[in-house]
């Protein structure tokens, strides 16, 4: 039983990328260099043959066939993953608000969705996924929205494609919860939600170990749907996290708890007061994934919120993945705002350095694609940005962005409005 | 440009001087549609309000300009301050590198490449860093959405009634709302706190100082001319989808039912007060509010996401004679920022927000730049506690969206959309918004220069008196709420 489902998640976690179309060599000579995974390179070449990164160096011999990009006075990194998205899944605001469309989240039964995949409803030609990849997002989390238990998340990269999966790298990342306010959205307190996850946890155990009973009909009355106890398998067995939006203090150290009690993998998703804990989450080796643009007490949760969360929780040895915090819409308008959030890290604490891998290599990392993107090296598939100057500056474009080798020269529906109103349309003059 | 005049206690004096709050010495900066644009004047009504001087308890005379909640701001103690080896963005003119400022009595006294400064002028050696005049946000619900969100606060939409002229955001304003001090923090010294957008005609907005007050009196930006908020398009017809207005043409029909019967109500009431004899009309505070918009006295901010509703805006401000001062949201103001220009009408924009609804469907990043090349006066705002503490990388963000569409605009011009030209949205710019000897000494010095990611506000001055100072937590400005709720940890913010 537990093979096959071991099975089954190696098989998801190996999607076969979309093919290259053509095989290309291409060299981005000149630039600097920032691969992450080793100290920045004056002069450097980064070289790209069929979709992967076959060198990077300052001496690298550039075949005669390459294509060319002068990327001298630039400065070259990796693309960008904002770990926190919704990218794909809504649109004008949803049904109810708008009239748009919106599969963030599924109905679930009591707060508990564990078998929703977000991805299933990721339209790959969402407005907002262009204008994303045109600033240096390269990979983005696609994730469930609220509830005791949200479903699972992936990792995409951004890529022109007319079906979600061509865009899928890792599927799924976690399993998303949010332990919200007061207690879950499906809960009334927070003693209640942990007694509901203690539940739930019990029944997926019991549903794995008598799963014949179970079919027989000879199961006494489970907490949740056998579909959603599948998909629960997994984390209980430690081999998926559990991503757990969770702000104060105390209820951090609860989750601590918690997945120690019951040896789940966790991670913490927003910890508005991280900082207060920062040594014990350091110990259980479990990373926050938090921004740096918001200061303000907005509930009761999160009263300690505080910029210099990211930096404070680098220096106390957590694992840090920046996530949009700050004004809004970071989950789909403005995914691209992740480098914002990276360069007010900086004004806040955080190192340059650590700013940048916090949203390249260490979201790589933290879902096990290290081996095939968030730096600059052999090997490693080849998601690789041009930049005019410092990419956390306003004043600095993505010149060239590499999405598995290649570039995309479709034009957003912002740019073709921009260029309609640059001066005014034919369409609208009279004489 | 001249204020609307309110005989409040602490402006009877400049009423007189013909110029409320106003130095006499100032010229304000051009703008980039000064002819086009008459300011709120009402000079009319304005001999009305001091041939009519209101009685004590007079609580049933409708009168224009009337101020029953008048401000008690008083400027913070200051010091003689100069600012030297620093990089000026004055809000006016180009840059000033390696220049000086001097402030003095809570006045911008001096500015320049060098500045002759008293012996006993605190000295602040700028060390090549920035100095911007105090940032101004058009937009602003702090006070009346405080933080933390707690049901009992959500004081900012009186969304019973589809028309609410009648009531006034500062009597929603917490002051010991936390956002506050980060917003000053952030570099933000005024601020317009607006009702929200459920309602046709949500209320009037304040205009508030970003400082620590036990009451929003304390608070109110003196001489300030008060606003009109009204709203377009889908809030209110989603908000009253069952009583009314449900469609975009009952929102129309419901402004003009609004404001024909103010047009009456002023007509009626300025009869009486022109000649005070026999029994005064019926007071009534929802005409009253639309009554000083028709009279000038009130500047009307217009939530209005779409062109096409924007110019239909504009034909109902024709029609009941009224200026519309701003569009906010306008995530479509690009479309027809020809029409803003010509019609002297602000556009109080979001750097790059869109897409969260149809009618913020075509939001883009380049409808600053492209809304101020066109001519007309463009506003960089906030609608968010967060946003509002860095409107300057707000700016920052819209200035290469522009330069990357091919817009020629300047570091200047970008620093304008957060400064001047908000303070003209408010009729404030006499007295604030550039770096202009006799302008309030409202300003901040940033760690580098503002339109990067990594500047932070170094110290902040509003009316001379330094009230943020990154390096001094000592003096930290805390809320009541924050007492016991919130960690102090020194260097925060």
């Amino acid at each position: 039983m537990r093979t096959n489902m071991f099975l089954r998640l190696a098989a998801l976690a190996t999607i076969a990328l979309a093919p290259v179309a053509n095989a290309q060599v291409i060299a981005i000579t000149g630039g600097t260099v920032y691969p992450v995974n080793g100290p920045k390179i004056e002069n450097g070449t980064v070289l790209i043959r069929d979709g992967k990164i076959v060198a990077v160096g300052a001496n690298v011999a550039v075949p005669a066939d390459a294509r060319r990009i002068d990327a001298r006075g630039k400065w070259v990194t990796p693309g960008f993953i904002n770990s926190a998205t919704s990218l794909g899944l809504s649109e004008a605001g949803g049904p109810q608000f708008s009239g748009g469309y919106d599969d963030t989240g599924a109905r679930g039964t009591d707060g508990v969705a564990a078998s929703f995949e977000a991805w299933k409803g990721l339209n790959p030609v969402n407005t907002f996924i262009i204008p994303s990849r045109q600033e240096g997002v390269t990979s983005v989390v696609v994730a469930p929205g609220g509830g005791m238990v949200g479903g699972k998340a992936a990792l995409i990269d951004l890529v022109d494609a007319t079906a979600a999966v061509e865009m899928l790298r890792r599927a799924p990342t976690a399993m998303i919860g949010d332990f919200g306010s007061p207690g879950g959205g499906s809960t009334n307190s927070r003693a209640e939600y942990w007694a509901k996850w203690r539940t739930l946890l019990a029944d997926v155990k019991a549903y794995q170990g008598r799963r014949a009973a179970y079919e027989a009909g000879n199961s006494r009355t489970l907490a949740a749907s056998r579909a959603d106890l599948e998909a629960l398998i997994p984390v209980v067995s430690g081999q998926m996290p559990l991503a757990l939006s969770v702000d104060r203090a105390s209820d951090i150290l609860a989750a601590l708890a918690f997945a120690k009690e019951n040896t789940l993998r966790l991670w913490i998703l927003g910890g508005a007061e991280a900082w207060m804990v920062a040594r014990e989450i350091a110990a259980a080796k479990v990373p926050v994934f938090t921004g740096a643009m918001n200061n303000i007490p907005v509930d009761f949760n999160s009263l300690g919120q505080r910029q210099e969360n990211a930096a404070m929780l680098r220096a106390a040895g957590v694992t840090v993945v920046l996530v949009g915090n700050g004004p809004g819409g970071e989950e789909s308008f403005n995914v691209r705002n992740i480098r914002q959030e990276a360069g007010n890290a900086v004004a806040y604490g955080l190192s340059w350095d650590e700013a940048l891998r916090s949203i390249t290599l260490a979201p790589a990392e933290v879902m096990g694609v290290a081996g095939q993107i968030g730096a600059l090296a052999a090997g490693l598939d080849a998601n690789v940005v041009v930049w005019s100057g410092d990419p956390f500056e306003f004043s600095s474009v993505a010149e060239q962005v590499f999405v598995r080798g290649r570039t995309f020269d479709t034009k957003s529906r912002q740019q073709q409005l921009t260029e309609r109103y640059l001066t005014l349309p034919p369409g609208y003059r009279r004489p | 440009m001249i204020q609307p005049m309110r005989p409040t206690r602490l402006l009877l004096a400049l009423v007189a001087a013909g110029c409320a709050a106003a130095p006499a010495n100032t010229v304000p900066a051009q703008s980039p549609v000064p002819a086009a644009t008459p300011a709120p004047t009402a000079t009319a009504t304005q001999t009305a309000a001091v041939t009519v001087t209101p009685k004590p308890g007079d609580g049933a005379t409708s009168r224009p300009n009337a101020d029953p909640f008048p401000s008690t701001y008083a400027p913070f103690a200051s010091r003689t301050t100069v600012i030297r080896n620093v990089n000026i963005y004055t809000g006016a003119g180009p840059l000033i590198r390696n220049g000086a400022v001097l402030l003095q009595d809570g006045k911008i006294a001096a500015v320049g490449a060098t500045v002759n400064a008293p012996a006993n002028a605190v000295v602040i050696d700028g060390q090549g860093k920035y100095v911007t005049p105090g940032l101004i946000d058009t937009h602003s619900h702090l006070g009346v959405y405080p933080a933390p969100g707690t049901a009992a606060h959500q004081d900012g939409n009186e969304g019973t009634s589809p028309v609410t002229a009648y009531v006034w955001a500062e009597h929603s304003v917490w002051p010991q709302d936390p956002q506050f001090p980060r917003d000053l923090a952030g570099g933000t010294t005024t601020i317009q706190v607006l009702p929200g957008s459920a309602n046709l005609i949500g209320g009037r907005s304040v205009t508030l100082k970003v400082v620590p007050s036990r009451s929003v009196q304390g608070m109110k930006f003196p001489g300030a001319p008060y606003g009109l908020k009204m709203a377009c398009g889908e809030n209110p017809k989603r908000v009253y989808a069952n009583r009314g207005p449900a469609t975009r043409m009952a929102n129309v029909a419901g402004y003009r039912a609004a404001w024909i019967g103010a047009e009456q109500y002023r007509r009626r009431w300025d009869a009486w007060l022109a000649k005070p004899e026999g029994e005064p009309p019926a007071r009534d505070l929802n005409n009253e509010t639309l009554a000083e918009v028709l009279r000038g006295n009130i500047l009307v901010h217009n939530h209005c996401y779409q062109a096409d509703e924007m110019m239909q805006m504009i034909d109902i401000a024709k029609e009941f004679g009224y200026r519309i001062r701003s569009f906010h949201h306008g995530v479509e103001a690009y479309k027809i920022a020809d029409v803003l220009a010509r019609e002297g009408i602000s556009a109080s924009i979001w750097s790059d927000w869109g897409g969260f609804k149809m009618e913020a469907l075509d939001g883009i990043k380049a409808n600053v730049g492209l809304t101020h090349v066109a001519g007309a006066r463009t506003i960089v705002h906030s609608d968010d506690a967060s946003y509002s503490q860095r409107l300057n990388q707000e700016a920052a963000k819209s200035l290469t969206a522009a330069r990357v569409a091919g817009l020629n605009i300047s570091d200047e011009d970008a620093i304008r959309w957060i400064t001047l030209n908000p303070a003209w949205a408010l009729g404030i710019d006499r007295v604030t918004g550039s770096l202009e000897v006799g302008k309030n000494a409202d300003l901040v010095l940033w760690s580098a220069n503002p339109l990067s990611v990594y500047a932070r506000t170094e110290k902040v001055w509003i009316d001379g008196a330094m009230l943020f100072d990154r390096a001094d937590t000592s003096q930290r400005w805390r809320t009541d709420f924050e007492l016991g709720y919130v960690p102090n940890d020194g260097g925060r913010r």
